[in-house]
């Protein structure tokens, strides 16, 4: 086991990953069309008052972003669970935990990452300019990875358990929460002129402790998934 | 040297086996022969190290397999009952991820080679894996027993849904592998076409 063999391991797990998604775009483009519709049915439903849509923005902005992840993550592992590659991951002569990062970094580039894109115009929609709007793509960059970190631990905890999708939603939305809060909380902040550099770190800190413990926590779920 | 001492295994409230003691020399194979049920699946999983065993200890050259981990990984080819086959990818970029998962990167001409070795055609590697028959996907699954240099193999009814013709090249590469000092445990339901010196038979009562 040496440096460059895990690193292939990680790069051709992250490969194959987007590889497959590439192969079914349709389920890829799921959750972004979710927050996609959600973002633009609230100015719709709430009424096209500015300062109402600017108050409400970050968090509904925040909250579609974080249901589109929760949408997506039974799909984390449950295909390689059923089709017997998840047993294969299992028996690599690598750490599991490294594979785990590369699992939930390609889930990211596919559910995460065009999210991030796309929050600059949908922040539009609800008057969001300037710098407000720079700081909501910054808290979902630094925020959505920690969404997919924490979310891989539930999915994997909830591997082959009937009706998963509710219960992985019970497992990880209390964990989400704090996300939540310094996300929205960044914007509403930079909004108010009170700066955004407190949330912000607070968001930083939680994405470097999920990048810590996530993958080794997922990693102990998965092997208890497949005794 | 694979060597089981001891072992129990217990799947909820039935016990599978106690105290069961085997041992698997370079050269030889190892069928594990029984009835539905029986255990054999759970054995070739606590060999594999996928399952822990309720009592006793599987040793790899005399070390425990649950402290060697990663090392007994990189020794270790696992075929299991479920193919590892992803639907939407084709033969060839099957089994060029799971090599390279596995720390055996092929190059693409090497996993030509192999599907070939085992029947299957060249316009068959760019068709997208769902189309295939159950025995043909078996293959793509087998096919990496072509690309293996690990010293021991774990195969679960390597035999499923093959035909006559790709059960005797299958058989064919299992004896090069004994024959080259090679270990294998395979769970199965036919006869091993082997010579006797070579082959070693563990029934489960169930």
């Amino acid at each position: 086991m040496n440096r460059s063999s895990m690193w292939e391991a990680l790069s051709g797990i992250v490969k194959r990953d987007l590889l497959l998604a590439m192969r079914r775009r349709s389920d890829a483009a799921m959750s972004v069309f979710f927050l996609v519709i959600v973002a633009s049915l609230f100015p719709l439903g709430v009424g096209p008052e500015p300062a109402v849509l600017r108050t409400i923005g970050p968090g509904v902005l925040w909250v579609a972003a974080l249901l589109a992840c929760l949408l997506s993550l039974s799909r984390v592992f449950t295909a390689d669970y059923v089709d017997g590659a998840l047993e294969q991951m299992v028996l690599v002569p690598q750490p599991l935990a490294v594979l785990v990062a590369g699992k939930v970094f390609a889930h990211w580039l596919i559910s995460g990452l065009p999210v991030v894109l796309l929050s600059p115009l949908l922040g539009l929609q609800f008057g969001l300019d300037g710098a407000p709007l720079g700081v909501l793509v910054l808290s979902l960059l630094l925020g959505t990875p920690t969404l997919s970190m924490i979310g891989a631990i539930g999915a994997a905890l909830v591997l082959g358990v009937r009706g998963s999708g509710l219960l992985v939603a019970l497992l990880v939305l209390p964990l989400y929460v704090p996300v939540l809060i310094f996300g929205a909380g960044a914007v509403t902040g930079s909004m108010a002129g009170i700066g955004a550099e407190a949330n912000l770190s607070l968001l930083g800190a939680c994405l470097v402790l999920s990048l810590f413990l996530a993958p080794w926590a997922t990693a102990a779920a998965l092997r208890i998934a497949l005794e | 040297m694979l060597q089981a001492v001891g072992l129990s295994c217990r799947r909820g409230e039935r016990r599978l086996f106690s105290d069961l003691n085997v041992k698997v020399e370079p050269g030889t194979l190892l069928a594990v022969v029984g009835e539905n049920g029986s255990g054999k699946t759970s054995l070739l999983r606590i060999f594999s190290s996928l399952l822990p065993p309720e009592e006793g200890s599987v040793l790899w050259d005399g070390q425990d397999i649950h402290q060697l981990k990663e090392l007994y990984a990189g020794q270790l080819t696992y075929l299991g009952h479920l193919n590892g086959i992803k639907d939407d990818l084709t033969p060839l970029e099957n089994l060029m991820s799971a090599t390279s998962l596995a720390g055996e990167p092929c190059s693409n001409n090497g996993a030509k080679e192999a599907l070939e070795a085992i029947g299957l055609k060249r316009p068959i590697h760019q068709l997208p894996s769902k189309v295939l028959s159950q025995g043909q996907k078996r293959r793509v699954t087998l096919a990496r027993l072509w690309l293996s240099t690990r010293p021991l193999w774990l195969l679960d009814e390597p035999f499923t849904s093959l035909d006559v013709a790709s059960t005797a090249v299958v058989t064919q590469r299992l004896l090069a592998h004994v024959q080259r000092g090679g270990l294998a445990v395979l769970v199965t339901h036919q006869e091993v076409a082997l010579p006797a010196e070579r082959l070693q038979h563990l029934r489960l009562a169930g």
